[in-house]
């Protein structure tokens, strides 16, 4: 094995050849996926920043047709059913995620793991029906609260998942660590397993709410949407994915105006929330290997 | 205390009195001088994983305020033995537990026994150090205490300051209490380990290996800390370390992996017998080097 330059220079050059072209490769297929957020980002602060005004979220809408106004009916509906979503769904689904995550290992468990997928997979608009043919048929009247349960379903079966995942990541030595002083099974899990996942717990809360807040397809015939201001969880209730969808496919140049305008505060809502939440709890817990 | 004495009395530094070979595998010897009392005895135990049988028909008996050294080689099966001396095997996915651990005169496997009462009294420190992570220093020891459902803040505070000192780790922490347990250094984190399980107020104190992961002079303090602890409470250490099994223990059990693949008791006597005066000739192949 001398220093020949040899086979195995050849190879050596290969190798190193086929090692760039592949991360090149991967470093495109990154830059790609990021690039329809920037792009994303980039169209709406440029079609809905000038848009943006104190009427806007001070305003309830205008008769169709006659420009100004705002849509803090939309923003008031929005944050109510969102609201009423999550006090709905958060309790059932990071109890379904503790019990999957816990207790969940046998047959009952593995059904229930695999419906709670299932629901992931059902789409918006089928959710929406359902509800629909649940609270809004026999009642014969469009409630906000029909709104908040669809909304609430789509939540349940993504922060159940996402929290038996984050529960698993926590180290079995911990939860050993904490029956081997007396702990009961319940305790445990109280106050060792949760406060360990519970950073990870509230970044899939944020990841779900970010995409409620932004569904109008189970809010199309459930809450349907109003176009007055109104706080009554038993009647139609405005949203703001609704008011874009009718605003953005209008006939009017100031709907469209602010229907981008809606979109911005819609996103920036969301990062505000994310970041806000993060920054109180999200300090990401490392335990030590 | 009816069992079988297979070993005659010791005669010190006389030749091994049982012939090596003679004692079936499993059938490891009590040690032959009882001073103290028993904490824990130990009938016929064995344990599984499922199908697999990982300790065999183990019976000794251990001393109380003594330390108590289980040596062997890899997969003997000493890690498996001593979680089930606190009910802490049958924590794994379809474990299971035959025979009688005796805890105060009591079958700890008995049909009524909670586990959790179990591991009030007989605590566990593990391999690896694992302080809570969301828990600061203080709240790590305390976190036994409110466990169990002490309240007073005034107490878990003063049992707290005890268990650091009797873990040697007061004087270190006792300025960053506030701080998390995660904070401190390997060795102070076993230690930190340490005085959590003894806030409780544990009879018996079972250690896995407990200075594998830590270096040499985080080792020693560990050490002198369980001679120390010793006094007070009955300890067993899993050790894969002979040195440290000849250093700390009064008792030394050498287990070994049989035909069957699972962990039989070939030797169980006091540490300078065992280690100057084998009666095994597995023991004797083990503790010069021969294997393992």
């Amino acid at each position: 094995m001398s220093l020949q330059p040899s086979v195995a220079d050849s190879l050596y050059r290969r190798r190193v050849a086929t090692e760039r072209i592949m991360t090149g490769v991967m470093m495109l297929a990154a830059v790609l996926a990021v690039i329809p957020l920037i792009l994303i980002v980039f169209y709406v602060v440029r079609e809905g920043a000038g848009g943006l005004s104190l009427d806007l979220i001070t305003q309830d809408p205008n008769r169709a047709g006659r420009p100004g106004g705002g849509v803090r009916s939309a923003l008031v509906g929005s944050g109510i059913m969102v609201g009423i979503a999550l006090a709905m769904g958060v309790p059932i689904a990071v109890g379904c995620g503790i019990y999957l995550a816990e207790f969940g290992q046998n047959r009952f468990g593995t059904v229930i793991r695999f419906l709670v997928d299932v629901l992931a997979g059902i789409p918006s608009i089928t959710v929406g029906l359902f509800v629909y043919g649940l609270m809004v048929l026999p009642q014969r009247q469009f409630t906000a609260l029909a709104g908040s349960v669809a909304l609430a379903m789509i939540f349940l079966p993504i922060v159940a998942r996402i929290t038996e995942e984050m529960l698993l990541l926590v180290p079995r030595s911990l939860r050993e660590a904490a029956l081997a002083l007396g702990a009961p099974r319940w305790r445990t899990v109280v106050k060792v397993v949760l406060p360990t996942a519970f950073p990870g717990i509230i970044t899939g809360i944020m990841l779900a709410l970010s995409r409620i807040a932004g569904e109008a397809a189970p809010l199309l015939f459930t809450s349907l949407g109003n176009q007055f201001y109104s706080t009554d969880l038993l009647g139609p209730m405005d949203a703001l994915p609704l008011r874009i969808f009718n605003y953005a496919t209008g006939p009017y140049e100031y709907w469209h105006e602010q229907a981008w305008a809606m979109s911005l505060i819609l996103i920036g809502l969301i990062l505000i929330v994310s970041l806000t939440v993060r920054a109180l709890f999200g300090t990401r817990v490392t335990v030590k290997q | 205390m009816s069992h079988i004495e297979i070993s005659d009395e010791p005669h010190p530094g006389g030749a091994a009195v049982a012939e090596p070979g003679r004692e079936p595998a499993g059938q490891g010897a009590p040690p032959p001088e009882p001073n103290h009392a028993v904490a824990i005895s130990v009938r016929g135990l064995s344990a599984w994983y499922g199908p697999k049988l990982a300790v065999s028909g183990i019976t000794m008996d251990v001393y109380t305020r003594t330390v108590t050294a289980l040596i062997g080689p890899s997969g003997c099966g000493k890690s498996t033995y001593i979680r089930c001396l606190n009910r802490m095997h049958e924590v794994a996915a379809h474990a299971r537990v035959e025979g009688e651990v005796l805890f105060e005169g009591a079958n700890i496997y008995g049909p009524a026994v909670d586990p959790v009462r179990v591991r009030q009294h007989v605590g566990m420190v593990f391999q690896k150090p694992n302080p809570f992570p969301t828990m600061s220093i203080l709240e790590n020891v305390a976190s036994g205490l409110r466990f169990a459902g002490v309240r007073s803040r005034s107490e878990i505070a003063d049992r707290a300051e005890q268990a650091l000192r009797r873990a040697a780790l007061w004087d270190e922490v006792k300025n960053d209490l506030r701080k998390p347990g995660s904070a401190l250094s390997g060795g102070q984190q076993q230690r930190l380990c340490i005085a959590r399980a003894i806030a409780v107020e544990p009879e018996v104190i079972l250690m896995d290996e407990p200075c594998s992961a830590l270096d040499p002079a985080a080792t020693l303090k560990i050490e002198d800390l369980m001679r120390g602890l010793a006094e007070r409470y009955t300890i067993l250490i899993v050790t894969h370390n002979m040195q440290q099994a000849a250093r700390v223990s009064d008792y030394t059990a050498f287990l070994l992996m049989g035909d069957d693949g699972a962990g039989h008791l070939i030797e169980y006597r006091s540490t300078p017998e065992l280690f100057t005066n084998p009666s095994d000739r597995r023991t004797e192949d083990y503790i010069t080097g021969r294997f393992g």
